[in-house]
């Protein structure tokens, strides 16, 4: 009787260690996306919803790299992100800059019509079909505890921390960086002391459309990818953003994290049916009871 | 000068619509095929299949000195769409029978407009609930999804892997398909451990499975269509997982195999012949159909066809064969339908009456299973 009750506790422990390791890996993806929308959202008090977009461009160059130009993984990634990157900076030119009246209404409506666009252009390109992309550095599970993860995985957590990192050194340790976090502070008075504020603009478009791409190609391998893939990343990825209050520094990351660990921990112990539930729960939550982000003073500093 | 132009023009004219009235009047087939949109995956071959069938059967010289003339449209996929586009093709194109549309959602959409309307349609979408009650003008193609369930618990009853878990997804056919599911399975002995879902686009399943996995059950069945299962293969191969996997017709193409890789090894699912057509002995009777059907459609499209383009395929030659016993009408195709009998084509061999407009058996369906990256019949 203990013995079989201690080998249930066991493997109720397996599971859990099980649902938090996919939780964490899922969560550093939707993290990367919602520093992208927080990156856009501080330069110029949009919400970007094309965001998802350069997540699923990210994944389709790199099969095109792979597949038409037929580089190995090492070159491909670099060019597929380059290749998204020129995508977010053309859609901030010829679809952000050149509006007349730039309320933030007119600036999502915007966002949302160049996400249909993009879809539809990706659509038209790669068609309609599911992609794979192969693993960086293969297939074989590697064991945790009980647990299993592909060495995918960690390649998604590593880049992941790797990304935040770079991030953070050039928020505090660079002019632009500064620049742009004195153009999330105050716009008007940035520009006053000399800060070039659209060229902040196009820079947020360089970085988040970069971080994008780099989020779509690490989870291509485990995921696959689609012309409609960034639609419900990038849900997701603007839950874990609203989760940290629009922060482009760890609270989205811890947001991310969470959300991503309580959607599996919800899916594995109350219903596999409520995992996106849960995710827009969280959501409204956030947004009635706490608007300035779970971590946020109700007037925080947000880079 | 003026004067003899306009006779010569007058007797051109002439001679052109007198011509034109000389050949038998084309008849005209509507298809309704969700070619973009999330059901694009079936409407696309569905439309492509089509295409090719009705220029080959002109080229050949028509049915009975009739040329066919098949005008599509795209529903996306939404059932409203499909409605109005029926009633477009009923009422502006005059069409005598209508193929499609493609899903469930949608064919049940329209059956009232067909019905109303009385002009035939064949579905190319799997619903039982489209011939069940059967209604007077609608047929459809695709095999039941009860067809393929029990393939499977057939297996499963056969080697006392009584205690399943089902993970299907959350859209219409894998709700259609768990429904099927937990319906039979008293039938056939079998008992459902857990039940979970997951979402059309989601990415990663090994929650649903770790789950699956401390329920200790013998068989694992996942109802859904790519990428979902593929994410699923590979999530499994993940886990270790070593319990059997079966998954739905949904997944029947070389394309999962190459979404899943190495994943896919030994993954059991009922599907329509035409994944297996070249394996088949030359005494089945739907070989030539699924012969030819496949390389047509590697001619045409450079890609394999699948059983969503076979749903079309079937469909036209149906209508062919009405036509050719004499059917020109509505009314006439529709009899005409009812009286079909042993038709050998892609989904299976058709017997409709005028008590089953679906006309399927469970011959439909064969067990395959991926062996070195190809479906191999399971003997």
């Amino acid at each position: 009787m203990s013995l079989s009750l201690l080998s249930r506790g066991e493997m109720q422990f397996d599971q859990l260690l099980q649902y938090t390791l996919s939780g964490l890996s899922t969560g550093a993806i939707y993290a990367l996306i919602g520093i992208g929308f927080s990156i856009i959202y501080n330069a110029t008090g949009i919400i970007n919803f094309a965001q998802g977009e350069f997540v699923m461009l990210g994944g389709l160059f790199t099969l095109t790299c792979l597949d038409l130009l037929k580089l190995p993984i090492w070159a491909a990634v670099p060019c597929a992100v380059v290749a998204s990157t020129v995508a977010g900076l053309l859609f901030e030119r010829l679809a952000i800059r050149p509006l007349k009246a730039p309320t933030p209404i007119n600036l999502v409506i915007i966002t949302i019509g160049g996400s249909i666009l993009i879809r539809g252009l990706a659509m038209l390109a790669w068609g309609k079909d599911t992609h794979s992309i192969p693993s960086f550095s293969g297939d074989d599970p590697i064991a945790i505890g009980g647990a299993t993860i592909l060495p995918q995985h960690l390649w998604i957590l590593a880049i992941t921390v790797i990304i935040i990192i770079i991030n953070k050194y050039y928020f505090y340790y660079t002019i632009s960086g500064k620049a742009m976090r004195a153009c999330a502070y105050n716009r008007r008075a940035a520009g006053l002391v000399g800060i070039d504020v659209r060229r902040m603009v196009l820079f947020s478009f360089l970085i988040s459309s970069a971080m994008g791409a780099m989020a779509g190609i690490i989870v291509a391998p485990l995921t696959m990818t689609a012309y409609d893939v960034g639609v419900m990343l990038g849900l997701k990825g603007f839950c874990a953003a609203i989760i940290g209050g629009m922060s482009s520094g760890m609270a989205t990351v811890v947001g991310g994290l969470l959300l991503g660990i309580l959607e599996s921990l919800g899916a594995g112990l109350i219903s596999s049916g409520y995992k996106d539930a849960i995710a827009f729960i969280i959501l409204l939550l956030i947004l009635f009871i706490r608007p300035q982000g779970l971590f946020g003073k109700a007037d925080s500093e947000r880079v | 000068m003026n004067c003899r132009v306009i006779s010569y023009l007058f007797v051109a004219v002439t001679i052109m619509f007198s011509t034109t009235a000389l050949a038998a009047a084309p008849i005209k087939i509507g298809g309704l095929f969700a070619v973009t949109g999330p059901a694009a995956f079936l409407g696309e071959p569905e439309r492509n299949t089509a295409n090719m069938v009705v220029d080959e059967i002109n080229k050949a010289g028509g049915v009975k000195g009739h040329k066919l003339e098949l005008v599509v449209y795209d529903t996306a996929g939404d059932a409203t769409k499909a409605v109005q586009l029926t009633t477009k093709l009923i009422k502006d194109d005059k069409v005598v029978a209508i193929i499609g549309p493609s899903t469930t959602g949608e064919t049940m959409a329209v059956i009232p407009v067909a019905e109303k309307l009385q002009v035939p349609l064949i579905s190319c979408s799997a619903g039982s609930k489209i011939t069940d009650p059967v209604k007077k003008w609608i047929f459809k193609t695709a095999q039941n999804d009860s067809l393929a369930v029990g393939r499977i618990y057939e297996y499963l009853q056969k080697s006392k892997q009584t205690n399943v878990a089902i993970l299907s997804v959350s859209d219409g056919f894998g709700a259609s398909g768990r429904e099927q599911l937990k319906a039979q399975a008293a039938k056939y002995g079998i008992k459902i451990v857990s039940d979970d879902t997951y979402g059309p686009k989601d990415t990663d399943m090994t929650v649903q499975l770790t789950k699956i996995r401390g329920s200790h059950v013998q068989a694992i069945i996942c109802w859904g269509t790519n990428p979902g299962p593929a994410v699923i293969a590979k999530n499994a191969r993940q886990l270790d997982i070593k319990t059997p996997i079966f998954m739905s017709h949904g997944v029947s193409s070389k394309k999962f195999i190459e979404l899943a890789g190495e994943a896919a090894e030994g993954i059991k699912i009922p599907s329509g012949k035409v994944v297996v057509a070249d394996q088949l002995s030359n005494s089945d009777h739907q070989k030539k159909s699924l012969m030819s059907f496949v390389k047509d459609y590697q001619k045409h499209y450079k890609t394999e066809g699948d059983h969503f383009g076979g749903h079309a395929w079937d469909a036209v030659m149906l209508i062919k064969n009405a036509v050719e016993k004499g059917a020109d009408s509505p009314q006439s195709i529709r009899d005409n339908l009812e009286k079909t009998r042993g038709f050998a084509g892609i989904g299976g061999t058709f017997n409709y009456s005028p008590q089953d407009h679906a006309g399927l058996g469970k011959d439909a369906f064969v067990l395959v299973e991926v062996k070195n990256k190809d479906w191999v019949v399971v003997k």
